[in-house]
């Protein structure tokens, strides 16, 4: 599940919440029907903070093994390393990581615990191509195993593409649920775009189901409130349109508009 | 078991820096060495009529084991302000991880590096010259470690509300301060003020049970028993407040 927003939204300090660092200022957090910290005591609430680093002076190894001793029901240690990829720098002292190879350190920490929900806030930040594609090939076997992950994040991308579930925030509230498809089809608009030379746009925005058209060269694109009565009309007046898309809007657009934000923080 | 690994790693962190080390434990042997090496035939240290004064590496033996274990204790704090600065309270506090055994982990590293402090002055005295009889030697121990408990969690306390840029001139004044007005330094003369002020202070139990090795000094009374108890209990449980209220994000 994706908790996604632009920058001030609330996505951290509903994380916060959640992990009980931070008491709501009326109503209560429930986890597995336990308070925060109930769950993070028996171990079903793992998390990767924003913000934080890695204490120095221990090999990643002893590291991921002193958090491991914390937990009822961790995984071993040698499970974490393979399951994040990290097996290669596990002698390594912790000062003497890279960025990307630190946040993966607390990507393994985060799931030592073996927890059934795992809550990571903007957990791709600072890593290589490489080490996302990892990262998430990780997310997947992990949520293939019935467990479930939620990440805040404001890469739209990575909502889009991962999440089976969306929910978008602005000015901490809640402003849409569902899977990405779902979310995009309520902006409701589509747009068609076709090679066509030569034509007077006011001719074409006198189309049914047409709110709007730009040129772009030989290309013209139609925003439709009803894209499907527009190809209709469209072909028959025009048979010498070609090359023509039909889109769905973008999650983007919807970013935007449900948030009735100018300024998506990409 | 989980506490037991925990410690384990923590006092393996400790170790492994260097300069932390090398502060903690090299410096005040070289210190020692660098005062009592060349007095180490004075044997009227201070003296004055009537007194015959101190053997000075004895003298400086113990005021050197008070003072580091204070600073060992104390030094506690700069360490988890320094965890403090990369959010590595709250990453604990996703762990089941109790306030208790964290304070255990922490307390107990401060005092194994107290320990070895105090034991490489001594043998360093003893190098010197210095013969203490063996229930002097345990006397004076014990209640220096006593006497550190109070320091221990006003380290803790401190290295919780304060991040680790202040946490320099912090320890440093506020170990001055107690130094100066427990008589760590300048003997408390006299009555007075700053006598009542001293009893009230746990660096002046702590200088009185190093000054037990001295043979002048005072085993403590029931004064300095509650002075030291009063403290502990009242930046223990500051300290403890401190760490469960500190959950912000860097």
């Amino acid at each position: 599940m994706a908790l996604l927003g632009p920058n001030g939204a609330g996505k951290s300090t509903t994380i916060d919440m959640l992990l009980g660092l931070l008491p709501p200022d009326s109503g209560t957090v429930s986890v597995f029907g336990m308070k925060p910290a109930d769950a993070i005591k028996v171990g079903a609430i793992g998390a990767m903070l924003q913000t934080g680093s890695l204490i120095r002076d221990l090999s990643v190894r002893e590291l991921i093994d002193m958090m491991a001793a914390l937990f009822p029901k961790p995984f071993t240690v040698d499970e974490v390393l393979n399951l994040t990829g990290i097996a290669d720098i596990a002698g390594r002292r912790v000062q003497k990581l890279s960025g990307g190879q630190t946040q993966r350190v607390r990507f393994a920490i985060a799931l030592v615990s073996n927890p059934d929900l795992l809550v990571l806030d903007e957990p791709t930040v600072g890593m290589d191509v490489e080490s996302r594609h990892a990262f998430w090939t990780t997310m997947r076997r992990f949520t293939s195993s019935g467990k479930t992950v939620v990440f805040a994040t404001h890469y739209l991308e990575e909502a889009d593409t991962y999440a089976d579930r969306i929910i978008l925030m602005a000015r901490g509230e809640v402003v849409a649920d569902g899977p990405a498809t779902e979310i995009k089809a309520t902006v409701g608009t589509r747009t068609v775009r076709a090679t066509l030379p030569g034509v007077d746009p006011a001719a074409l925005e006198a189309l049914p189901g047409v709110t709007h058209v730009e040129t772009r060269g030989e290309a013209v694109i139609l925003n439709c409130s009803d894209s499907d009565a527009t190809i209709r009309a469209l072909l028959p007046a025009y048979p010498q349109a070609r090359d023509i898309e039909i889109s769905g809007a973008g999650l983007e657009q919807a970013f935007l508009q449900l948030t009735g934000n100018g300024d998506v923080d990409e | 078991m989980s506490a037991l690994v925990y410690a384990r790693y923590e006092l393996l962190r400790t170790f492994r820096n260097v300069r932390f080390f090398f502060f903690s434990l090299v410096f005040p042997l070289v210190m020692y060495f660098l005062i009592a090496g060349p007095n180490k035939n004075v044997h009227d240290l201070g003296h004055t009529a009537g007194f015959s004064g101190y053997f000075a590496p004895l003298y400086y033996m113990v005021s050197l084991a008070a003072w580091g274990a204070m600073m060992s204790v104390m030094a506690g704090g700069a360490r988890i302000s320094a965890e403090r600065s990369v959010g590595w309270n709250r990453q604990l506090r996703l762990t089941p991880l109790t306030t208790r055994t964290y304070f255990r982990a922490k307390v107990l590293t401060s005092y194994v590096l107290a320990l070895i402090s105090i034991a490489l002055l001594y043998l360093s005295g003893a190098m010197l010259g210095v013969r203490l009889p063996a229930e002097k030697w345990l006397q004076m121990t014990g209640l220096i470690l006593v006497a550190a408990i109070p320091f221990a969690a006003i380290g803790i306390f401190l290295g919780h509300v304060m991040s680790i840029d202040s946490m320099g001139p912090a320890l440093g004044g506020i170990t001055a301060l107690f130094a100066f007005l427990g008589g760590v330094w300048f003997p408390i003369t006299g009555g007075g003020f700053f006598k009542v002020l001293a009893e009230c202070l746990p660096s002046y139990w702590l200088v009185q049970a190093g000054r037990l090795g001295l043979g002048g000094g005072q085993v403590w009374g029931a004064k300095g028993w509650l002075c030291i108890a009063a403290w502990t209990v009242v930046f223990a449980f500051l300290a403890m407040k401190a760490y469960q209220r500190d959950t912000k994000r860097v």
